[in-house]
C-alpha cells in the first residue's frame, strides 16, 4: 500500500520526512487514505469480535468446561472455565464490537469514504478535515472499549441493547461497574464519528458530482451511502441524547430510566422517577434505522457487482432506488417491533406490526430485481460475483425469517430466542459481511493497484458459505424450540436439554468459519505487496472510479470526468465492447470532442 | 465452472428445505403446546412458514437456474440489453403487497386474544421477578392480595388445568421476561408496572418457566416451574402451603 500510494501522494510538499509521513498516512486528509484506515481498523476489530463469538460458542457447546488455550490464563481461580458473568460480557461485547466497530464503520467509513468521491467524480470529500476527524474520533471509542476490558468488574455485560435498570444501576450488575460507563462513552464517540461522516457524505453527494452526474446516474452504491447518511443524521441525535441520559443515571444518579421502588440486595436502588421503556424507545429509534445503515450500502455494492459481472444493465434501477428510499422511510416507524413483549401498549404493537410487515415489500422488490439482473446476462463467476450472489441467496433467508417476528403472535414464541439470532446473522453475516468480502475483492485493485488472488478468494467463499450456514441455519430450529438468547447454560431447562448436540455442531462450524477467514487475511496481505499490478479497469466496469488510475492519486482523476450516461450500460448496442464507461463520449459527441476546446 | 457454482447454490434450497421438514421429527421445532390458545401462534407460524417457504424455494431455484443458464462460458447468446420492465415491477410489488397486507390483518385477532382481551377473572397469583428467582404470591382464601392470608412460594407456580389463569406480573429490580414455551406465553416484567398475563393450560404436568430477558450474570439460572394440576390438587397444594406458612410464623 505504502509504495503505491506514495507514488501519487502529495510528495511534492517540502517538510521533514516524519511530518510528511504523518500527513500522508496518519493524519491524512485524503478520502482514500481515510477509507483504507477505516478498512484496516474495522478488519482488526472483526478479528476481535470473531474471537469473542467463539468464546460464546464454546460455552454453548461445552458449558462449564475449561476454555481451551486461554482458559487457565483468564480464569485461574475457576480452573479455566468461564464464569457466567464473563459469558454475559462476551455476548455484550461481541455484538457491540461487531455493530459499532465493524459493520457500521466498514460500510460507511471504509467503503463510503473510498468510493463516494471516486464514483461521483469528485476530487475529495467536501470537508476533508471533518473527514479525517471522523476517523480519529473512532480512537477514543476504541480506547474506551479496550480499557473497559481491564477495569474492575470487566467490560459491559448488560447486552448491546443496554436495557436499564440493569445497565443503569451498578448494584444490578456487580460484574460491570466502570465498564458499562466506558461502553456508553465509546458508543457516544462512535456516534460523533458517524455524524461527522454523515454530514460530509450528504454534502459531497449533493454538491460535488461531476458534470453530467445527475442523481439518477449515480451507482446504487452511492444511493445506499447517501440514504444511509440521511438515516444517520436523523436517528443519531436521539441515540446520543439517550446515551448521555444513561451516563448521567450512572454517574450522577439522575434517574431518567429507573422507576421508583427498585430493590436490589434488599436496598433501594436508583433515584426513581424514571421509565425503563423510555430507553427502549429512544434506543430503538436509532438502532432500528441502524439495521438499515448496516445493510443499505451493502445492497448498493451488491447491485453494482451483480450488474458488472452479469454484463447487463441493472434491472429496474429506479425501482431499486425507490426501494432503498422506501426501506429508509419505513425504517423510522418500525422500531417498536423490538418491543412487542416489553409491556408497551399492545395496541401500539399492532401498528408497529403493520409497518414492519410492509417493510418486507421493498426488500422483496430488490431481491426480484437482482434476480432479473442476472437473468439473460453473461455471468462471470469471479470471487466478487460469488460473494454478491451469496449475499442474494443469504439475504433471501434473512429477509424471509424477519416476517415471522414481525407477526406479533408468532413473536410471542420466538422473541429473545435463537430464532432472532439466526435472523440477524443471516442479514449481517450472510448479507453484509459477504457483500463486504465481495466489495473488497471488487475494489481492491482500485484501492491498491493490485489484484487479489481469485483462486484463494473462491476457496474463501466456498468455506465461508458452507460454515456460515452450518453456524446460523440450525439457530432457526433451536429458536423455534424456544431456546433463549443470552443464557450461559440453557441445558438445565427440561425443554432445552436435548438441544446440546446441535449446538455442538454449530460451534464446530463456527470454529471452522473462523479458521476459513485466515485464507481471506492471507490473501489480503499477500496481495497488498505481491498481487499482480493492474490497469485502470480490470473488470471492464462502467462507473467513474474505473476511469481513474489504480490507485488514484491525490485529487483522484487525471482528467476532468464528464458523465454521459448511467453506470449500468453493459452490452449496449451503441458500442462494440460489452461495457460503456460513464465518461466515454457517445460516438457523435466524440467527433466534437476531437476539435480543440475553447 | 459456472455449472458447478450454480449447483453449489442449489444446495441452499435443497438442504434448507430438508432441514426444516425433518426438524419436527427430531423434536428440534416448536415444543409441545399444552395451552388452549397456543394453537393460534403455531397456526400463524406454520402459515407464514408455508408462504415464506414457497418464496424461499422459488427465488433460490430461480437464482440457481439463472446462474446455470446464463453462465458466460456456456451461454452463446449476447446479454439482454434491458433496463427493466414496468409490468414486472408492478406485478412483483403488488403481489407481495397484497400477501403481506393479508398476513398483517389475518394475525390481529390472535394478538388480541393473547395480549389485549384481558379475561374478566380475578388474578390467580402475582408473580414478582427478581434477580434471580420468581416470587409467587396467591391471594389466599379471601381472594385479595395484601391481606394476612396471602400465600407465598418461590419458583413454583401451580395452576388448575382447564381454567383461564390470570397472573399479575411484576419485577422488583431489573427487566425479566416470563416465558412459558409450552404455553406460548411470553411477557417482559417491568419494575414499577403490573402487567397482566393470561393463559389456559389444558394438560396436567410440569413445564419450564424461563426468564427470557437478560437480567444479569445469573440470568441463566433464573428457572421456575409451572405445575398444571386438577382443581382439587390445586386447592390441596394451596392449603398445604398455607399450613406450612403458619407453622413457621
Amino acid at each position: 500500500m505504502s509504495a503505491t500510494v506514495a507514488e501519487h501522494g502529495h510528495v511534492e510538499r517540502t517538510s521533514s520526512p516524519v511530518l510528511e509521513f504523518l500527513r500522508t498516512y496518519v493524519f491524512s486528509l485524503d478520502h482514500k487514505v481515510i477509507g483504507i484506515q477505516f478498512l484496516f481498523s474495522t478488519l482488526f476489530w472483526l478479528v476481535i469480535g470473531g474471537l469473542l463469538a467463539l468464546g460464546i460458542r464454546w460455552q454453548l457447546a461445552w458449558p462449564w468446561t475449561p476454555l481451551p488455550v486461554i482458559g487457565k490464563l483468564l480464569f485461574p481461580a475457576e480452573g479455566g472455565q468461564m464464569p457466567p458473568e464473563f459469558y454475559t460480557m462476551l455476548f455484550t461485547m461481541h455484538a457491540s464490537i461487531m455493530i459499532f466497530f465493524v459493520v457500521i464503520p466498514i460500510l460507511a467509513g471504509a467503503f463510503g469514504n473510498f468510493l463516494i468521491p471516486l464514483m461521483i467524480g469528485a476530487e475529495d470529500m467536501a470537508f476533508p478535515v471533518l473527514n479525517m476527524l471522523s476517523y480519529w474520533v473512532m480512537w477514543p471509542a476504541f480506547i474506551c472499549m479496550i480499557a473497559s476490558f481491564f477495569v474492575e468488574g470487566g467490560a459491559a455485560a448488560a447486552g448491546w441493547t443496554a436495557y436499564p435498570p440493569l445497565s443503569a444501576v451498578e448494584a444490578a450488575a456487580p460484574a460491570s461497574g466502570a465498564g458499562q460507563t466506558l461502553w456508553l462513552w465509546g458508543v457516544i464517540f462512535v456516534g460523533i464519528s458517524s455524524m461527522l461522516g454523515s454530514v460530509n457524505y450528504m454534502t459531497t453527494i449533493i454538491q460535488m458530482r461531476a458534470p453530467g452526474m445527475t442523481l439518477f446516474r449515480m451507482p446504487m452504491t452511492i444511493w445506499g451511502m447517501f440514504i444511509t447518511a440521511i438515516l444517520q443524521a436523523f436517528a443519531l441525535p436521539v441515540l446520543t441524547a439517550a446515551l448521555f441520559m444513561l451516563v448521567l443515571d450512572r454517574t450522577l444518579g439522575t434517574g431518567f430510566f429507573v422507576p421508583e421502588g427498585v430493590i436490589i440486595n434488599n436496598a433501594q436502588a436508583g433515584a426513581g422517577g424514571g421509565q425503563p421503556l423510555l430507553w427502549q424507545h429512544l434506543f430503538w429509534f436509532y438502532s432500528h434505522p441502524a439495521v438499515y445503515i448496516m445493510i443499505l450500502p451493502a445492497m448498493g455494492m451488491v447491485s453494482d457487482i451483480v450488474s458488472t459481472f452479469s454484463r447487463k444493465p441493472l434491472f429496474g434501477y429506479k425501482p431499486m432506488v425507490f426501494a432503498i428510499a422506501g426501506i429508509a422511510g419505513l425504517g423510522f416507524i418500525v422500531w417498536g417491533h423490538h418491543m412487542f413483549m416489553s409491556g408497551m401498549n399492545p395496541y401500539l404493537g399492532l401498528t408497529f406490526m403493520l409497518s414492519t410487515i410492509m417493510i418486507a415489500l421493498p426488500s422483496a422488490v430488490k431481491t426480484f430485481n437482482w434476480l432479473a439482473t442476472i437473468w439473460g446476462g453473461r455471468i462471470q463467476f469471479t470471487a466478487a460475483m460469488l460473494f454478491a450472489l451469496g449475499f442474494v441467496s443469504m439475504f433471501i433467508i434473512g429477509g424471509l425469517s424477519g416476517i415471522f417476528m414481525a407477526a406479533t403472535p408468532v413473536d410471542i414464541m420466538i422473541h429473545d430466542t435463537y430464532y432472532i439470532v439466526a435472523h440477524f446473522h443471516y442479514v449481517l453475516f450472510g448479507g453484509t459481511m459477504l457483500a463486504v468480502f465481495g466489495g473488497i475483492h471488487y475494489w481492491f485493485p482500485k484501492m491498491f493497484g493490485r489484484m487479489m488472488n481469485e483462486f484463494w478468494g473462491k476457496v474463501h467463499f466456498v468455506l465461508t458459505f458452507i460454515f456460515l450456514n452450518g453456524v446460523f441455519y440450525p439457530m432457526h430450529l433451536v429458536g423455534a424450540a424456544g431456546f433463549p438468547r443470552r443464557l450461559a447454560d440453557p441445558y438445565h431447562y427440561e425443554a432445552f436439554a436435548h438441544l446440546l448436540p446441535i449446538n455442538q455442531f454449530m460451534t464446530i462450524s463456527a470454529i471452522l468459519l473462523g479458521l476459513s477467514q485466515l485464507i481471506f487475511f492471507g490473501n489480503l496481505f499477500y496481495s497488498l505487496f505481491w498481487g499482480p499490478r493492474v490497469g485502470r479497469n480490470p473488470w471492464k466496469a462502467n462507473s467513474l472510479e474505473w476511469s481513474a488510475p489504480s490507485p488514484p492519486g491525490h485529487g483522484n482523476f487525471d482528467f476532468q470526468p464528464i458523465v454521459y450516461r448511467g453506470p449500468y450500460e453493459y452490452s449496449s448496442p451503441e458500442v462494440d465492447e460489452d461495457y460503456y464507461p460513464q465518461v466515454q463520449p457517445p460516438p457523435e459527441k466524440a467527433k466534437v470532442a476531437e476539435q480543440p476546446a475553447d | 465452472m459456472g455449472r458447478i457454482w450454480s449447483l453449489f447454490f442449489l444446495l441452499v434450497p435443497i438442504l434448507g428445505t430438508i432441514t426444516i421438514v425433518a426438524a419436527p421429527y427430531y423434536d428440534h421445532w416448536l415444543p409441545k403446546d399444552v395451552s388452549a390458545e397456543g394453537y393460534q401462534v403455531d397456526h400463524l407460524f406454520n402459515f407464514i412458514l408455508w408462504i415464506t417457504g414457497i418464496v424461499f424455494i422459488g427465488t433460490e431455484v430461480a437464482l440457481f437456474w439463472f446462474m446455470w443458464k446464463y453462465d458466460a462460458e456456456k451461454n452463446d447468446q449476447p446479454a439482454k440489453y434491458t433496463h427493466g420492465s414496468h409490468h414486472l415491477e408492478i406485478v412483483w410489488t403488488l403481489l407481495p403487497a397484497v400477501t403481506l397486507l393479508f398476513m398483517a390483518i389475518y394475525q390481529m385477532n390472535a394478538w388480541a386474544e393473547h395480549k389485549i382481551k384481558k379475561p374478566q377473572v380475578a388474578p390467580l397469583a402475582e408473580v414478582t421477578a427478581r434477580q434471580f428467582e420468581w416470587r409467587i404470591r396467591y391471594p389466599g382464601p379471601d381472594g385479595k392480595f395484601d391481606t394476612p392470608d396471602d400465600i407465598y412460594d418461590v419458583n413454583l407456580l401451580v395452576v388448575p388445568v382447564d381454567e383461564v389463569v390470570l397472573i399479575n406480573l411484576r419485577s422488583m429490580d431489573v427487566l425479566h421476561s416470563f416465558f412459558l414455551p409450552n404455553l406460548r406465553v411470553k411477557q417482559d416484567a417491568l419494575p414499577g408496572r403490573v402487567i397482566p398475563v393470561w393463559f389456559r393450560a389444558v394438560e396436567q404436568g410440569d413445564y419450564d418457566l424461563v426468564c427470557a430477558e437478560l437480567c444479569g450474570w445469573g440470568h441463566y439460572k433464573m428457572k421456575g416451574r409451572l405445575r398444571v394440576v386438577s382443581r382439587e390438587e390445586y386447592e390441596a397444594h394451596l392449603q398445604k402451603l398455607s399450613r406450612e406458612q403458619e407453622a413457621t410464623q
